[in-house]
C-alpha cells in the first residue's frame, strides 16, 4: 500500500486521475477494493501505462461507443487475438474514457492467472477476473460491465494464418445474457492480430511451463494500428428451448462481430 | 473404565451471572427470559461475548473441554468432553431452549484423529442430545475455511459453492465434516431448527485466531507475490450475529461477512504491521520456513488462505436476517495497531 501510494504519487497524471475518480464504484469498498480485486490506486498507475500504449503506440481509433451503455448489466462480445490480452485493455480503456458515459468495464481472464506471483494479483487489481461463471453471474447481479471472449485461447493463441477468423465460440455468455437479462454490445478487434503474429504453438514447452499456449512469436508486441468498432446492443430473451437454439442466437453474434471485424478491415490504411 | 468412575459434573452457582449492559433489541427474546441456553467453547472470546449478549434474557450455561475452567470461571459451568457419558448429565440436570456450538478443538490442541473424534464425533453427540432432550434450535459456528483456498475461486462464494477444503487440506476435513452433520441434521430433523453460520475472519479483542495473531505482531510473514482478498468482521459483530441467528431461529447455512473487502498486505500495514516476505517459490520451501516460525506464522494447513482469496457472499444473512456488521475495517485494524 505504501509502495503502490509512493508510485501513485509520482506516476498519475491529473487527468488520468480525474478519469478514474470519475467512473461508477457502486462496489467498491471502505479499502479501495471491489470484491473481484479491482484496486483504483493501482488502477490509476495502470491506466497511466495503458493510456500511453493506447494514444501513442498503437494509436487506438474507437467507433460506435455511443452503443455502450453508461450504466446497467452489460456483455462486450468481441473477437480474441494477439497472444496476450492487448485487446481486452484497449477495449477496457476506451470504454473507460467513453466520451458518452465512462465506465469500468471487468475483463474475463484465464484461470491459470491467480496462480501466478505478482501477475495474479496485479491483473486482478487492474479489474481482471477470472474466467467463471459465478464470478460472471455476480458481476451482473451487481450491474457490471464485463469483456468476454467466447473463443478463450482457441482465439489468443491462434497462428497468425488464422488471423481474423472467429474460432469456436463457448455459449456461457448466451446463457448468462438471457438468464440475467443482459443486453450484449459486439465488438470487432482490428489490429491486435499483428501485435504478436505467432507462427505456432511450442506445445511441450507450453506444457512445461503449465501455460495454455506457448506461441513462437515476437518478444514484445508490435506497434499496429489498431481499431475498435462497437456494435449495437443484441437482447435475447430467456425462452430458448434447447441448446440448438442458443447456439443459433451464438451465431447472430458471431455474425455482428465479423460485420464489425470487416468495418475495421476496410478503415485500415496499413498494418502499422 | 476411567470415565465411568467420574462423579457427574456440577454447576457452578449462577451467582456470578451479571446484567448486560444493553437490551437486545430482538423482539422475542424477552418473552422466554431465563431460559436455559448451553453454549460450548465458553472460554473462547467469541462466546464471552455472546454471553455478554444474552445473559440478561437467558440462563446461560457454559462447557468447555479444554481444561480452561479455572481460568474462564465467569463463563464455563462444565468441564466436559461431548464424547463422555457425563456430558448427558449437562441435559438431564437442565432443560435447554437452545444449543449455541461454537466450540472447536483447533490443530495445535490435539492431533488430527483426537481432533476429529472431538469436534465431529462430538458434534454429533451433541446433536444426539439436543434431540433426545427436545431442544428446539441448535446453532453451529463453522467457517469460511470449508470452502478451501482454491487459485481457481469465483469471489463472493455463496453457501451452495462446493466445499473443497477437504480436498486441500487434510487438517480441514475435520471442519468439512462437521458441516455435512450438521447439514444431515438440518434436513433430517428440522425439530432441531439447525442454523450454520460460515464466518470469515474473526477479529477482535481476545481472538486468537491465525489471522488475528499475524494481525497484532509487529513482523507478520506473508507470502511474496500473493496478497489475497480477505474479509474480516469483529468479535462483537460475530456475537451479534449469532444472537440475532437465535433470536429470529431461520435455519440454513449462512455466510456471515461484511460487504467490504481489503487485501491481506494493506491488512497488516493498516494494522501496524512490518511485513516479512516468504519466498513463493517452490511451495515446499514457504511452507518449511512457515512451519519453522512456528506460532509467528500461519500453520501450513492454512497457508494457501494467505494466497489465494477466499471472498464470501453475506447477501443471504443480511437479506435473511437484516444484519449489518457496525464495525468498520479501520476499527478492526485500529486495534490492532493501537496495541502494538
Amino acid at each position: 500500500m505504501r509502495f503502490r501510494n509512493f508510485v501513485k504519487a509520482r506516476v498519475v497524471s491529473p487527468e488520468i486521475d480525474r478519469i478514474i475518480d470519475a467512473l461508477p464504484r457502486q462496489n467498491v469498498g471502505t479499502q479501495g477494493y471491489d470484491p473481484w480485486g479491482l484496486n483504483l490506486d493501482t488502477a490509476k498507475i495502470g491506466f497511466q501505462f495503458v493510456r500511453w500504449l493506447y494514444e501513442e503506440y498503437f494509436r487506438v481509433e474507437a467507433f460506435g461507443l455511443e452503443n455502450v451503455p453508461s450504466e446497467g448489466r452489460l456483455l462486450i462480445i468481441g473477437n480474441h487475438s494477439g497472444q496476450l490480452p492487448m485487446d481486452g485493455i484497449m477495449v477496457g480503456y476506451s470504454i473507460a474514457t467513453n466520451p458518452h458515459g465512462p465506465r469500468l468495464p471487468r475483463a474475463m481472464v484465464e484461470r491459470w492467472f491467480p496462480t501466478v506471483p505478482f501477475l495474479g494479483n496485479l491483473i486482478n487489481s487492474l479489474g481482471s477476473v477470472i474466467g467463471d461463471p459465478l464470478n460472471c453471474a455476480k458481476m451482473l447481479e451487481r450491474e457490471e460491465a464485463i469483456v468476454v471472449y467466447p473463443e478463450g485461447i482457441r482465439g489468443s493463441g491462434k497462428p497468425y494464418r488464422l488471423r481474423y477468423q472467429l474460432q469456436r465460440f463457448g455459449h456461457g455468455f448466451m446463457h448468462m445474457a438471457m438468464e440475467h437479462a443482459t443486453p450484449i454490445v459486439p465488438v470487432g478487434i482490428v489490429g491486435c492480430e499483428e501485435t504478436m503474429p505467432s507462427l505456432t504453438n511450442i506445445k511441450p514447452l507450453a506444457k512445461l511451463l503449465n501455460m495454455p499456449y506457448f506461441p513462437l512469436a515476437p518478444l514484445v508486441p508490435l506497434p499496429a494500428k489498431v481499431h475498435l468498432n462497437f456494435g449495437k446492443p443484441m437482447h435475447f430473451a430467456n425462452d430458448a428451448r434447447n441448446e440448438g437454439e442458443v447456439e443459433r442466437r451464438v451465431e447472430q453474434v458471431k455474425d455482428a462481430i465479423r460485420d464489425l471485424i470487416e468495418t475495421g478491415l476496410a478503415q485500415r490504411k496499413s498494418l502499422y | 473404565m476411567r470415565d465411568s468412575k467420574k462423579q457427574p459434573a456440577k454447576r457452578k452457582s449462577p451467582a456470578r451471572r451479571r446484567k448486560a449492559a444493553a437490551p437486545l433489541d430482538a423482539p422475542n427474546i424477552g418473552a422466554r427470559k431465563r431460559e436455559k441456553i448451553l453454549i460450548t467453547g465458553a472460554a473462547g472470546a467469541l462466546a464471552k461475548y455472546v454471553i455478554a449478549q444474552l445473559q440478561a434474557d437467558y440462563q446461560i450455561i457454559g462447557v468447555d473441554f479444554r481444561g480452561l475452567k479455572a481460568l474462564h470461571p465467569d463463563t464455563v459451568d462444565y468441564e466436559v468432553d461431548f464424547n463422555k457419558r457425563s456430558f448427558e448429565d449437562v441435559f438431564r440436570e437442565h432443560e435447554f431452549v437452545a444449543v449455541l456450538h461454537l466450540g472447536r478443538i483447533k490443530i495445535s490442541e490435539l492431533d488430527r484423529g483426537r481432533r476429529f473424534s472431538s469436534n465431529v464425533i462430538g458434534t454429533e453427540r451433541l446433536l444426539k442430545l439436543a434431540l433426545k432432550y427436545g431442544v428446539e434450535q441448535a446453532l453451529v459456528l463453522s467457517t469460511y475455511h470449508v470452502y478451501g483456498a482454491d487459485p481457481h475461486n469465483p469471489s463472493l462464494i455463496d453457501e451452495s459453492f462446493p466445499l473443497k477444503a477437504a480436498g486441500h487440506a487434510q487438517d480441514l476435513v475435520d471442519a468439512v465434516e462437521l458441516e455435512n452433520l450438521a447439514n444431515i441434521y438440518l434436513y433430517k430433523h428440522p425439530e432441531l431448527n439447525i442454523t450454520v453460520l460460515r464466518p470469515c475472519n474473526i477479529a477482535g479483542a481476545g481472538i486468537n485466531n491465525s489471522i488475528s495473531r499475524m494481525l497484532a505482531q509487529p513482523l507478520a510473514p506473508c507470502v511474496g507475490g500473493f496478497t489475497p482478498l480477505m474479509q474480516f468482521i469483529h468479535v462483537e459483530d460475530m456475537a451479534s450475529a449469532v444472537v440475532t441467528a437465535l433470536a429470529q431461529n431461520k435455519p440454513g447455512v449462512y455466510n456471515v461477512a461484511p460487504d467490504d473487502w481489503v487485501a491481506y498486505q494493506d491488512a497488516l500495514e493498516l494494522a501496524g504491521c512490518r511485513r516479512l516476505f516468504l519466498p513463493a517459490i517452490p511451495p515446499g520451501l514457504t511452507r518449511a520456513l512457515a512451519a519453522a516460525m512456528g506460532r509467528f506464522a500461519p500453520p501450513s494447513y492454512l497457508l494457501d488462505f494467505f494466497k489465494y482469496a477466499v471472498v464470501i457472499d453475506p447477501e443471504k444473512f443480511s437479506a435473511t436476517f437484516g444484519f449489518r456488521p457496525v464495525y468498520s475495517f479501520d476499527d478492526i485494524f485500529a486495534f490492532y495497531r493501537d496495541s502494538k
